[in-house]
């Protein structure tokens, strides 16, 4: 799958955050998703940057416009080198919390995409792929 | 520094949202809440989202702390003009927000904080009489 | 296939363009070619035209075979929709792929008179035109498919949204009487709806009757659910009717905790409710 446009963003700051949102807003609405399905990924976009800047002590996150076919999709990729999270399984099911937070941010996120992909190692880092299409 | 402004609204206090909202701001705006509802005794805090086309768990978090903070302060919160597609996806992501009242609107939501005045104040006479 | 230098066909593209449109049109017009009756014959004569045209443009780059490269994008968008539209006609994937392979026979004829003398660049041009005409023909044909998946999702998504429709009892009170089973596919939908009807109405009640659900199992039950968060965040209640006996038992067996939600066994009982909640009330007046 050829990738029509890539952009890298730094998540170091909260500011940063908003801009995240701000980029997947803009290419979401750009490939022609629905308001909805454009509020869905800009959330989950935010939660999986959040936890990369708040548990993950800061990363990156790649923005893809991609085309399988006739199919638009768009496709994020958070990455992170902090703790990683030992236990994947048990952190997508609800109510995971470590660090005061809401602890929803990664089952709920899923919920929110299409595609769900996420590979952590302890003490190496975290990476989170989610993609949405059109 | 950069703060959402707060208005004074007789005994409510009316915030209105519009811009994404990052962790100082908010941060702030609950500070700022707590100090003016404090100072004025204001009986209702009003809070206007009708311009956000996203709210996460930190937002939502947020809202709930606001709601928390004026009840112990003795005042009602009411969220309103949540837009539909911030509904779905809220409820997607797993947050219903059980603490936090809600409106469609700013007019139905000061109704609802002036309802909850008078019912407060049709308390009182009972009270007397239980002894 | 390896081209000794630049390929010739491009030029004789522009050259004969002219002769080309009159030639193919004759091929589309012969017999058991074309659906006559869908098309017609200056239709027919304007496409063939305004393709040529678009691939001599497209090959005047010198790619020639190249047709996913952005040259051949006009080419490429014009293919697609004139297999749209020869779908929307009601035409087979075979009539619409014949019209691009049909250029095949003007083309070799052309191609055989101008390179008489030169047979080996006469076979390599025969080769490129013979990819590049099945490539075109190909492109039409996933084109053609593309187009006939879109109208199924439409209908499917009408389907959907009859099939939730919502309607408004008294001010501020809104019904959604759920036919059928609540998948989330559905639930995405409903939720859609009854939101955009609050925001329509200032609905302030809605009562979910599920009398025509068959099931209410544990995943029926948390889409129930989910829609009466939604509801409540916009700042409407909801009530849910219709709930049978073997509905109660389902859902107190599975364990699932509707003590949050306002139940009624049926949608009389409900409006009643909301009605009280609305303030307001119904009096039976003599008559």
């Amino acid at each position: 799958m050829p990738a029509v446009k890539v952009e890298m963003l730094p998540i170091q700051s909260q500011y940063d955050l908003v801009d995240v949102r701000r980029a997947v807003r803009t290419r979401a609405a750009h490939i022609g998703m629905s308001i909805l399905d454009q509020t869905k990924i800009v959330t989950a976009a935010s939660e999986l940057a959040r936890n990369a800047l708040v548990y993950g002590g800061g990363g990156t996150v790649m923005l893809e416009e991609l085309e399988d076919g006739m199919r638009i999709c768009l496709r994020l990729t958070f990455e992170d080198h902090g703790p990683g999270i030992p236990d994947v399984d048990k952190a997508l099911t609800d109510g995971f919390t470590t660090g005061g937070g809401l602890g929803l941010g990664l089952g709920g996120s899923k919920r929110l995409v299409h595609d769900f992909e996420i590979s952590s190692v302890v003490s190496e880092g975290t990476r989170v792929r989610v993609t949405r299409w059109k | 520094m950069e703060r959402i402004p707060i208005l004074k609204m007789g005994e409510f206090l009316l915030v209105s949202i519009q811009v994404d909202v990052h962790d100082r701001l908010a941060l702030t705006l609950q500070d700022d809440l707590t100090n003016r509802i404090a100072r004025t005794s204001a009986r209702g805090v009003l809070i206007d989202i009708s311009t956000l086309d996203m709210v996460d768990s930190f937002i939502g978090r947020m809202l709930g702390n606001i709601s928390a903070m004026s009840r112990v302060l003795d005042a009602e919160t009411v969220v309103v003009g949540m837009q539909p597609s911030v509904a779905i996806t809220l409820v997607e992501l797993g947050l219903t927000l059980p603490g936090v009242r809600t409106a469609l609107n700013v007019d139905k939501g000061m109704a609802m904080l002036r309802a909850s005045l008078v019912d407060t104040i049709e308390e009182r006479p009972d009270a007397g009489r239980e002894s | 296939m390896k081209q000794s230098g630049i390929s010739r066909f491009p030029e004789l593209l522009e050259k004969h363009e002219q002769k080309l449109v009159l030639d193919w049109t004759q091929e589309l017009l012969k017999p058991g070619r074309l659906r006559s009756d869908l098309i017609g014959q200056l239709e027919v004569r304007e496409q063939c035209a305004e393709l040529l045209r678009l691939m001599t443009a497209a090959t005047r780059s010198g790619n020639v075979t190249g047709i996913d490269a952005a040259e051949w994008q006009p080419v490429r968008d014009m293919l697609a929709s004139v297999s749209r539209t020869r779908a929307k006609q009601g035409c087979t994937p075979v009539e619409v792929a014949t019209f691009v392979f049909s250029l095949k026979r003007p083309l070799f004829a052309l191609l055989q008179e101008e390179l008489l003398n030169e047979p080996s660049v006469f076979a390599a041009e025969v080769w490129s035109v013979t990819e590049l005409l099945d490539k075109l023909g190909l492109f039409t044909t996933v084109a053609y498919q593309k187009s006939r998946e879109d109208v199924i999702l439409r209908q499917q998504e009408d389907m959907l949204e009859l099939s939730t429709p919502v309607v408004k009892l008294w001010d501020g009170i809104l019904a959604l009487p759920i036919i059928g089973t609540l998948d989330s596919a559905r639930t995405q939908v409903v939720m859609e709806n009854l939101l955009k009807a609050i925001v329509d109405t200032g609905a302030e009640v809605a009562i979910i009757d599920i009398t025509g659900v068959p099931t209410v199992d544990t995943l029926v039950s948390q889409h129930l659910l989910k829609t009466v968060a939604a509801a409540r965040l916009m700042g409407a209640d909801c009530i849910i009717s219709g709930i049978r006996p073997q509905i109660a038992q389902t859902i107190v067996h599975l364990g699932v905790d509707l003590a949050e939600v306002v139940t009624k066994s049926t949608l009389a009982d409900a409006f009643t409710l909301a009605l009280k909640k609305m303030g307001a009330s119904v009096n039976r007046t003599a008559r």
